[in-house]
């Protein structure tokens, strides 16, 4: 099971890297989505600071939808989900297999790319350590909260919007305290809130590695029979 | 071709009373058949008569609506899915891989074997191995589709039209692998339009077995 697993991730990961939607491809989306934001409110260097870590996590938070849509989308169209359901890896674990594949094109790319982004936005050098924290356990809920989405509209064509519809709300949380362990450091919020978010964040992030690949795969199964 | 010689053990497939349910049409119903090791069974019936749903339900990506499907012995917790190979009309194949990259990755996800240069060899790919699969032909890709037959053991086949795209040499090719993995007691569901001059063939006629209309 363990042989399957690794099998399906490798080619996934090489497919992202081939094909494009790979880490570059959503690393220079979230690279125009942060450098259109002064562009639209202003040179105000205060304001841009303060408005960077929402502005930074609302970039990521787009990157990772764009890119959800293809998920199972790919594997349905050519048959290959057909066949990942004949092997002896449960559906569960293929979700699991492609989320981390998600995250490990998308997600983690994003965090690393951040503080240099988070230059452009004159986002204090004290709240980097931060906000790449809150993201390295943001960006995998992110993606295993997307799969629900993938999978429900699996066979639509062009589903990309309704899954981004679908998930959008699932990641509210995710977003909220995400922003709120990022900006606590900024905003000279009182003591608790930073670690509170944190540990809120961190209980998102856990709860979503297992609702994700469970409930997407119930969504797969449904789609497909 | 040197592929390891092996034998399934004596087994049985069984299914009882079957119907399928498309769109709230009744495609067929009370379709019961055995297969003993060794021998193939030959779906037949015009367009629409649910051979491909048929062979769907046996792979279990589609729900039987009645009856069951019985695989002896049973192999404890792994599932009749996880024992049979499904060669659909679809392909399953990535453009951006080589041919031997998607021989690598069925062979690891179905927990094949290593001898990926012999199942290549045995569907005459060996010399396409390091090209990308967006360079085949459609009848290459239906070889390289067909591959997975040899890249892992699995007693049942499903085929579901094998030899669409097909020349009449990798026909002739794909039916000595069919003879082998009857020799060897596995078991073959196959729909085709051709008659594939394999042995002990047991013929199911779909048509006869419409469901009828509901309203």
């Amino acid at each position: 099971m363990m042989r399957a697993f690794k099998a399906l991730l490798a080619r996934d990961l090489r497919l992202a890297t081939r094909v494009g939607g790979g880490g570059g491809m959503a690393v220079f989306f979230f690279l125009v989505v942060v450098s259109i934001v002064p562009l639209g409110i202003g040179p105000d260097l205060n304001l841009l600071a303060m408005v960077a870590p929402g502005m930074l996590w609302v970039g990521l938070l787009l990157s990772a939808l764009l890119t959800l849509d293809r998920l199972f989308q790919a594997d349905f169209e050519d048959g290959s989900l057909d066949l990942l359901m004949t092997g002896d890896l449960p559906l569960e674990m293929v979700v699991v297999a492609k989320a981390l594949s998600h995250w490990l094109t998308t997600g983690l790319p994003l965090v690393v790319a951040a503080p240099l982004l988070g230059l452009l936005l004159n986002l204090d050098v004290a709240a980097f350590p931060p906000l790449m924290f809150a993201m390295l356990i943001g960006a995998p809920a992110l993606s295993f909260l997307g799969t629900i989405g993938a999978a429900l509209t699996v066979g639509v064509r062009r589903g990309g919007l309704l899954a981004s519809l679908l998930v959008m709300p699932l990641y509210i949380p995710v977003l909220i305290f995400g922003v709120g362990a990022a900006s606590a450091a900024v905003a000279g919020m009182p003591e608790g809130v930073a670690a509170q978010s944190f540990g809120l964040l961190a209980a998102v992030g856990l709860v979503s590695l297992v609702i994700g690949p469970v409930a997407a795969a119930a969504g797969l199964r449904a789609n497909l029979r | 071709m040197t592929y390891p010689a092996m034998t399934y053990p004596t087994m049985r497939l069984e299914g009882v009373e079957l119907a399928c349910l498309r769109g709230g049409r009744l495609v067929f119903e009370g379709l019961s058949f055995a297969l003993e090791g060794g021998e193939v069974l030959e779906l037949t019936g015009p367009n629409g008569a649910g051979k491909s749903s048929l062979l769907r339900q046996m792979a279990g990506l589609l729900e039987l609506a009645a009856g069951r499907l019985v695989m002896t012995p049973d192999n404890g917790d792994v599932p009749l899915s996880a024992r049979l190979h499904y060669v659909g009309h679809q392909d399953a194949l990535k453009p951006a891989m080589s041919v031997v990259e998607t021989a690598h990755f069925w062979a690891g996800y179905l927990g094949g074997g290593s001898d990926i240069e012999a199942a290549l060899g045995a569907l005459d790919l060996a010399a396409l191995a390091n090209l990308p699969v967006a360079y085949l032909s459609a009848g290459q890709k239906r070889r390289l589709a067909l591959s997975r037959l040899m890249l892992a053991p699995r007693p049942l086949w499903l085929l579901d039209e094998p030899t669409v795209g097909l020349d009449t040499a990798s026909i002739a090719r794909l039916v000595a692998l069919m003879e082998r993995h009857l020799g060897a007691g596995g078991m073959i569901v196959a729909a085709t339009h051709l008659d594939l001059g394999l042995g002990v063939i047991k013929t199911l006629n779909l048509a006869s077995l419409a469901g009828t209309e509901t309203p």
